[in-house]
């Protein structure tokens, strides 16, 4: 308890606010860090995942890829990576966005799947194109499947951005090691509940953008994204288990 | 004027769903294809706008082999209203009906005016318009499947199974508000449906299907009635169970100058006209459309 207390001492310590080891600029490069994955993430994640949704072509890929990159030791990934490239910015991102790339292209895939066939069917009889068909029937249906791949693949990178601290950069992520090394508790403490905090508002936000994205007409009765949603415990497991992992 | 020439069409899976079909669709009359499920009247229908291309054969509209066109471009051309009306869940009923006129780069206000026309003329109260697809009940989005299908003012309006998802009232009263607006628009409209008494009712020309769409018969409801062609149309129309055979049954009197008809089966099935007794002839000849006229007043006893 009292460590706890100590913790939270340290985190609204204004004197810990600012300055090179503050937890502002480390907020910051968290967020750079989580960013930049999920962005390269989203660029491969999302068009596949729609380009398979839309054709349903391709669905084992689907099945193949998620399983298998999920298996990939994120932390090993990266130190193997680094031995080729060196330290720096772009091995963390690119084992940030492997670690997006599932969930981004899962929902993706399983909301384009989720719309009703028929819907489509009937958009293509009446005479839109393809493009059409995508952009202003399957995605404003599946925004709310789409959403949830977001979310889940955002939870994943921010608890995982942990690891930049041990490859030379910073993140929230250095207070755990620096904390870990130094025998300081307080702080590896204050590091683990930053990360919580962090991602636990990011999926507060998204889950809200979420509720907003619900089609206007399919919000109640008929529509079947309540029950494809991911569950909050999910994502929330794999943060708070992130750092003890790599630590 | 839409012309199968040979058409088949066999699916990836084998299925030879349609073998060798040949017909011609007269213009601003009504056609309906009739026959039990799986003999190919979707795959028919969905030929005509390139849903599905033949694997043989072709299709002709005005003496243009549709094969040529662009299918994007013939389907805007041509309206579609099918089972489940197919509307956008996600759009309101007024932007659904106008969907093909605004990707046509039709102006928003026009478009949505028209719209709103479209909707009394498919009887629509315009308070409707604001609404969501799945607000309305079932009979209303079909309505609104039919406003959407006329939206480009189409020559040829496809419709499959329209009203099979329907109660019988409110399936009666759709299919009524359809011969008062296809006496009113003058569409070359092809119906399918699997109800033959449907079938009657709306056809100029009645096609009945059997298995892979070959032609058991066509012709007017009349025609078909009078003189099957054999044993199959003669058991789908219902006249070889004596259905459509009626006679009047004597031993009831009714309160007016009505007499009671009954099948052949006994059960009762309608009311004459027969003044004093006489069954009431009509002077002129006998049309099809009389016998819907027939069919309504049996359904309103
Ligand atoms: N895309 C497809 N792939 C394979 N077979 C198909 C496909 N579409 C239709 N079929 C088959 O072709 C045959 C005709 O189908 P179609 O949908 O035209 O029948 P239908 O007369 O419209 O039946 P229903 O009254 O049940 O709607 C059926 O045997 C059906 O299983
Ligand atoms: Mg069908």
């Amino acid at each position: 308890m009292n460590l706890l207390f100590a913790a939270f001492a340290f985190i609204f310590d204004p004197a810990n606010l600012l300055g090179e080891r503050g937890i502002l600029p480390r907020l910051v490069d968290h967020l750079l860090y989580t960013g930049l994955g999920l962005a390269v993430a989203f660029v491969i994640g999302i068009p596949l995942g729609l380009l398979i949704g839309h054709t349903g072509k391709g669905r084992n890929f689907v099945i193949a890829v998620t399983s298998s990159f999920r298996a990939i030791p994120t932390f090993g990934l990266l130190l193997f990576i680094i031995l080729f490239t060196g330290l720096g910015l772009w091995p963390l991102v690119v084992v940030l966005a492997i670690l997006a790339v599932p969930p981004l292209l899962a929902g993706a895939y399983s909301g384009l799947e989720s719309v009703n066939r028929d819907t489509v069917d009937a958009a293509r009889a009446i005479g839109m194109t393809e493009w059409q068909i995508l952009f202003s029937v399957e995605i404003p249906l599946a925004l709310p499947l789409i959403l949830g791949g977001v979310r889940s693949a955002t939870l994943q990178v921010i608890a995982t951005a942990t690891i930049a601290g041990y490859v030379g950069l910073t993140g929230l992520g250095r207070f755990l090691i620096e904390g870990l090394a130094l025998h300081n508790y307080t702080i590896a403490l204050a590091g683990a509940i930053l990360v919580a905090a962090l991602a636990l508002a990011a999926d507060g936000l998204l889950a809200l953008v979420q509720k907003l994205v619900v089609p206007r007409g399919v919000s109640r009765g008929l529509t079947r994204s309540r029950s494809i949603r991911p569950k909050k415990p999910t994502g929330f497991r794999v943060m708070a288990m992130a750092p003890t992992k790599e630590g | 004027m839409i012309e199968f020439h040979g058409v088949t069409k066999e699916f990836a899976d084998g299925t030879l769903a349609v073998d060798d079909f040949d017909l011609v669709i007269p213009s601003r009359k009504t056609t309906v294809l009739v026959g039990s499920s799986g003999c190919g009247k979707t795959t028919l229908l969905r030929m005509i706008n390139r849903m599905v291309d033949p694997t043989s054969g072709f299709v002709d509209i005005d003496g243009e082999d549709i094969a040529q066109l662009e299918p994007v471009k013939l389907r805007r051309r041509i309206g579609y209203v099918m089972q489940n009306s197919g509307l956008l869940p996600h759009r309101k009923v007024i932007d659904n009906v106008a969907t093909v006129p605004l990707l046509e780069g039709v102006p928003k206000r026009e478009a949505h005016a028209r719209a709103l026309e479209l909707l009394d003329t498919v009887g629509l109260d315009r308070s409707l318009a604001n609404r969501y697809p799945s607000q309305l009940s079932g009979g209303q989005q079909q309505r609104v499947g039919v406003a959407r299908g006329l939206a480009v003012d189409p020559n040829i309006l496809l419709m499959d199974e329209p009203f099979g998802a329907v109660d019988p009232i409110v399936r009666a009263d759709l299919q009524q508000e359809l011969i008062r607006l296809q006496q009113e628009l003058g569409k070359t409209v092809v119906f399918v449906t699997h109800d033959i008494d449907e079938a009657f009712l709306l056809g100029d020309q009645v096609v009945i299907l059997e298995i892979g769409a070959h032609i058991a018969q066509k012709g007017t409801p009349a025609e078909i009635l009078a003189n099957p062609a054999n044993d199959f149309v003669a058991n789908f129309i219902g006249s070889g169970r004596g259905k459509r055979r009626l006679t009047v049954d004597a031993s009831v009197t009714s309160s007016g100058d009505d007499l009671v008809l009954v099948d052949g089966a006994g059960y009762a099935a309608g009311v004459v006209d027969a003044p004093r007794g006489v069954i009431a002839r009509p002077d002129s000849g006998s049309k099809s459309r009389s016998i819907s006229n027939k069919t309504d007043q049996a359904g309103d006893a």
